[in-house]
């Protein structure tokens, strides 16, 4: 396999080096950077790396563990290389995908014609927690339900992606996205040259594009758009900042809100300013206590009722989260059947709910084989891996299982693709995810090519999540080699 | 901008200042303890215990030294002032809030801003330092001095000139007018006028510690080209155009920045009454009638009246 020490791990796909050996297209420049470069080198990037990202402070928060409770996500300076035609079936995957959630949340909040079809199971939606009666009849506008959705991919094969999770509510992680890429522009700009990577800057402006074009169209003013941020303390705290001062808004919390005859005003230096369009990144219970979690001090008392009277947009929408709900995933490849007529380009992962007879029994009986998560569980905490796990934990998990069924559902181990990594003992493979972000306004759906690659940082190890030690890297999706830099510059 | 924006960013500069301002008077503390009988004159036997109990007073800190400590001790008050997290008046809680504060508005810093209070808050606490002997403190307060003015110069250099930048800038004045008319106070014995009379070498070192702690020794000479006397110094310190930290300069700042905000709304407040008001008080006194009138009944008078003018900006734009 040339001259390249890296050995990929026997029976996963690598994302750099082919199951015949040799090194793929699209990461030629990359292998010969890792072979050429002083170890050294890149260790003492690495650590510029981590100086920069405490400096800036981009950190996160880690909830009940003590210690510093700001840290950095571990930042890993290998990029994750797609190639141009594998990202445009991505993207036109994603696009289907994205269309068919939005278009399934206006249909339950409204005539429920997928329910009277029978194509989705009525109690699996009327009784899910995430779905909200209170958005029942309520027509968004623009027809969008979940504006922002950050889809969890992972890669097992040459071109078999599969979904992991959908996110509909409130995808975190684009500011990596951006970071990363700032941080290898800084780090490693030759490298940079020697591919063409197409930009992933405009981002935020693509997402107040998204934002302006679904604001209430009862206002005839340019419409003011806030980001709403639970304050310091939430874990994503960095990004809300990122984002609203990339787009130029005010980064606001509940109590900077207030609502007057069905409208949401700003406290502002002036007197009370307009509000059209809320960036929301509280969880829906929290967002109002008239109508939901009364205790709550993040929300807006009134919220509620301004936006059923459509004189606000809330991106995402409240409600949106039962349509990336672990159990009502399942049917996503039905939905895009259903809607819009198309099979689904981008493959579900087998799943097994332990509500069901059948399912149940497979999953208690290969425990050993399969991964478990909780159906409301979310950030890599409460699953069990089934092959990395000991006998006692498998116990111990059946007894919860057997406890609430309906609560879990089981996938197969998948092998997660491997893409080089700088770890302690040189480069080497760790197992790798994809979380692009799609965004969807009143004219359409926007991918910035790319998203945010999550690496499981530990040898052997299935979870990317960040409060599980995952870390980051840069994703370049190449350009189509007929377009860019050549042609530009005759 | 957002009320809270603002509010952080009043915040935010105040703390700052106050970390310079304890971090001044630690230094001349420090200095003068040194000093060989310095606080005989005053009938004081034991000096120490005189000068950092002072520091305690003007940085409005005894009560709270007080609830928890005996003895005033060198080591007891700079661990107090310097160092104590469960103190939240001490530098290191100052420059914690502060930070804290930046964090919660970073989209109204410039990044420049941010990172470099950002830095200083890390350097803060990869301090596990919990005592300073003599020799270290100075390195110490040195540092706090060095980012507390990279934080001002970058406010000035960096921030764009709008709201964000007066209310920061409010901040800063405020803080130092209050802090200033503390430092005077707590001194004001040694400030009184003996006629004529040229001090002994006791009054001097008192007159030039308290020069030092505005950072004002040289100029007081480039000011005045003569001795010192109590009379020049108090007149220097209250009533100076040119001295940055006199109390007339740091109303005349407070009451512009006021007055800026004021035409950019549209609107004249309460506030601004009150910091036009105290501002023309000062800007036509004479350092004789504050003498007739008493200074440390002036000096009261002058910080509950800045206080007020504080209250008022809370109540007209912070909240």
């Amino acid at each position: 396999m040339g001259a390249s020490p890296y050995q990929p791990i026997n029976g996963c796909f690598d994302e750099m080096v082919g199951r015949d050996g040799a090194v793929r297209d699209a990461y030629q420049a990359v292998d010969r950077w890792l072979v050429e470069t002083d170890p050294a080198l890149l260790e003492q990037r690495r650590r510029e790396a981590e100086v920069l990202f405490m400096r800036i402070g981009i950190t996160f928060a880690v909830y009940g563990e003590g210690g510093d409770p700001e840290r950095i996500i571990p930042f890993d300076i290998v990029p994750r290389v797609i190639d141009a035609t594998e990202w445009e079936r991505l993207a036109r995957g994603l696009e289907q995908r994205v269309k068919a959630l939005n278009l399934f949340l206006c249909d339950i909040y409204a005539d429920r014609e997928i329910l009277r079809a029978g194509v989705i199971d009525e109690a699996l939606v009327l009784r899910n927690p995430a779905y909200l009666p209170e958005m029942n009849g309520f027509r968004p506008s623009g027809g969008v339900f979940t504006h922002i959705a950050g889809i969890d991919m992972v890669r097992v094969g040459d071109d078999e992606f599969y979904v992991l999770e959908d996110n509909a509510r409130t995808p975190s992680g684009v500011s990596y996205m951006l970071e990363d890429r700032e941080m290898m522009m800084r780090l490693f700009p030759d490298l940079m040259a020697a591919h063409d990577i197409a930009p992933v800057e405009h981002y935020p402006s693509e997402l107040l594009g998204t934002l302006r074009s679904v604001a209430p169209k009862t206002s005839d003013r340019d419409p003011t758009v806030v980001v709403l941020t639970p304050g310091i303390y939430n874990s994503a705290y960095y990004e809300h900042t990122y984002l609203a001062d990339r787009m130029g808004v005010e980064l606001v919390e509940g109590q900077d809100l207030f609502v007057e005859e069905n409208r949401v005003y700003m406290r502002t230096t002036r007197g009370p300013e307009r509000v059209d369009v809320i960036y929301k990144r509280i969880d829906d219970p929290f967002i109002d206590p008239l109508v939901f979690n009364p205790n709550s001090a993040l929300g807006v008392p009134g919220l509620m009722t301004a936006l059923r009277a459509g004189n606000v947009t809330l991106a995402n929408a409240p409600g949106a989260g039962v349509a990336d709900d672990k159990s009502v995933y399942v049917h996503v490849p039905d939905m895009i059947k259903f809607y819009l007529g198309e099979e689904s380009i981008l493959k579900n992962v087998p799943t097994y709910r332990c509500g069901e007879a059948d399912d149940y029994k497979y999953v208690m009986d290969n425990l050993g084989e399969l991964v478990v998560k909780e159906v409301r569980g979310s950030g890599g905490y409460g699953m069990l891996v089934g092959p990395h796990s000991t006998k006692t934990e498998q116990e111990e998990y059946a007894e919860r299982i057997m406890a609430t069924p309906d609560e879990f559902i089981a996938q197969p181990t998948l092998a997660l693709s491997t893409s080089p990594t700088f770890v302690d003992s040189g480069v080497a493979p760790r197992h790798v995810d994809l979380r692009p972000f799609v965004l969807t306004g009143a004219n359409g759906v926007s991918i910035v090519p790319g998203g945010l690659t999550r690496v499981a940082l530990r040898e052997g190890s299935l979870v990317v999540n960040s409060s599980q030690g995952g870390g980051t890297k840069d994703t370049w999706v190449l350009v189509p080699p007929t377009g860019g830099k050549e042609a530009a510059s005759c | 901008m957002l009320s809270r924006t603002a509010a952080n960013l009043y915040w935010l500069a105040r703390y700052m200042e106050r970390a310079e301002n304890l971090a001044r008077m630690l230094d001349v503390a420090e200095r003068t303890s040194l000093m060989p009988g310095g606080a005989l004159a005053d009938g004081v036997s034991d000096s120490d215990y005189n000068e950092w109990h002072s520091v305690l007073t003007a940085s409005g800190n005894a009560t709270g030294f007080f609830a928890s400590h005996d003895e005033p001790t060198r080591e007891q008050v700079i661990h107090y002032l310097a160092l104590d997290k469960s103190n939240p008046s001490s530098i290191r809680s100052c420059i914690e809030t502060a930070r804290n504060n930046a964090r919660a508005v970073r989209t109204a810093l410039t990044a420049d801003l941010w990172e470099s209070l950002n830095q200083t808050w890390l350097d803060l606490i990869a301090t596990k330092r919990e005592e300073f002997r003599r020799g270290e403190l100075q390195t110490f307060l040195d540092w706090v001095k060095e980012r507390t003015l990279l934080f001002s110069g970058g406010a000035t250099s960096t921030l764009l000139r709008g709201e964000g930048y007066r209310f920061l800038r409010l901040g800063t004045f405020v803080e130092r007018a209050d802090s200033s008319a503390r430092i005077l106070d707590v001194k004001y014995h040694i400030l009184l006028p003996d006629d004529q009379h040229v001090g002994g070498a006791v009054d001097y070192y008192q007159w030039t510690a308290l020069l030092r702690s505005f950072s004002a020794s040289r100029s007081f000479y480039h000011s005045y080209r003569s001795a010192l006397t109590a009379g020049n110094i108090a007149e220097f310190m209250i009533l100076s155009q040119e001295m940055p930290r006199s109390l007339t300069a740091c109303l005349a700042e407070t009451h512009g920045l006021l007055e800026h905000l004021a035409d950019l709304h549209g609107r004249h407040l309460e506030c601004h009454r009150l910091a036009g008001q105290l501002y023309s008080k000062l800007r036509y006194a004479r350092i004789d009638d504050i003498f007739e009138q008493g200074l440390h009944e002036f000096l009261t008078g002058f910080i509950a009246q800045n206080t007020r003018v504080s209250d008022e900006i809370a109540v007209a734009y912070l909240s």
